[in-house]
């Protein structure tokens, strides 16, 4: 039950940050990219201040802390190769934030507003993530 | 706008640390919205994340004077730029939240390098796509 409770708040939290930010709005983002026309800083702003508070965290708390409160051990990523993978998924992503003014985070927050063009992102992104799952499948036959 | 980011984006570092606190899990919300997707990989923290971060702007407009934004891109560009932001985040293990704030904040080159070049790409297509347009 805690663990589900706690789950959902932090959702919550993350969710009115994106929304109270002005983060769930493509206008702000693509602003944001937009440098050489009207450029909206903001979400430089929003995402230093998430920073702040991560960092802090992660570097002072997590080392001293014995683990999350309801699970047994923090899951980190163990990875630290710089890949093909890792480089040729950021360029597609960047190009698709660039054309739609969405990332996954204000897309999900978005569905409340019931608006069809998120209902209509949601579904080709979860397309992509199983394209990503065969194209990731088939680097990895090319690899070995 | 200035107060509301800088607000908003100490909210998303606050809930970061508090699944990773409570969970220890990273806040990356393409892999959450996978785990919450499809039921092979259903993982239910990630399904009751994603119905919090559902609620969590609808509380804004229920009790503000908070609007929802307006979707005035066109249906193509959501559609071709919802396939590229699914292959891209998950070939490279994450998003703005996972890489951006999450990764950065753990000290990740693996995230830094993601970060800078997403951001770096989304700024040169959004430079083009303004040429053409």
């Amino acid at each position: 039950m805690k663990i589900y409770l706690s789950a959902l708040l932090s959702g919550i939290v993350f969710g009115l940050g994106l929304a109270i930010s002005g983060m769930t709005d493509p206008a702000n983002i693509q602003g944001f990219l937009d440098i050489t026309r009207d450029w909206r800083p903001h979400l430089a702003l929003v995402m230093g201040s998430a920073l702040v508070v991560s960092t802090v965290f992660f570097q002072l708390a997590v080392p001293r802390l014995k683990g999350p409160m309801f699970a047994k051990a923090f899951m980190v990523p163990i990875t630290s190769v710089i890949d093909q993978k890792l480089i040729i998924g950021a360029v597609l992503f960047g190009m698709g934030w660039g054309i739609s003014g969405l990332c996954p985070g204000p897309a999900l927050a978005g569905l409340g507003y019931l608006e069809p063009k998120v209902f209509g992102f949601l579904v080709v992104m979860a397309l992509g993530f199983k394209a990503a799952d065969w194209l990731s499948a088939q680097m990895d036959l090319k690899q070995s | 706008m200035v107060i509301e980011s800088i607000l908003g984006g100490g909210l998303i570092g606050f809930a970061s640390i508090a699944l990773m606190a409570s969970q220890g899990r990273i806040a990356g919300i393409s892999s959450i919205a996978y785990r919450a997707i499809f039921p092979s990989a259903l993982e239910p923290w990630a399904l009751f994340f994603a119905g919090g971060l559902v609620i969590g702007p609808l509380l804004l407009l229920a009790t503000t004077d908070f609007a929802a934004p307006v979707f005035d891109g066109s249906w193509a560009s959501i559609l071709i730029g919802g396939f590229f932001v699914g292959v891209g985040t998950r070939l490279g293990s994450g998003c703005t939240s996972g890489h951006g704030v999450c990764g950065i904040g753990r000290g990740s080159a693996r995230s830094l390098i993601a970060t800078l070049t997403f951001m770096l790409v989304g700024m040169m297509t959004v430079f083009l796509l303004g040429l053409i347009t």
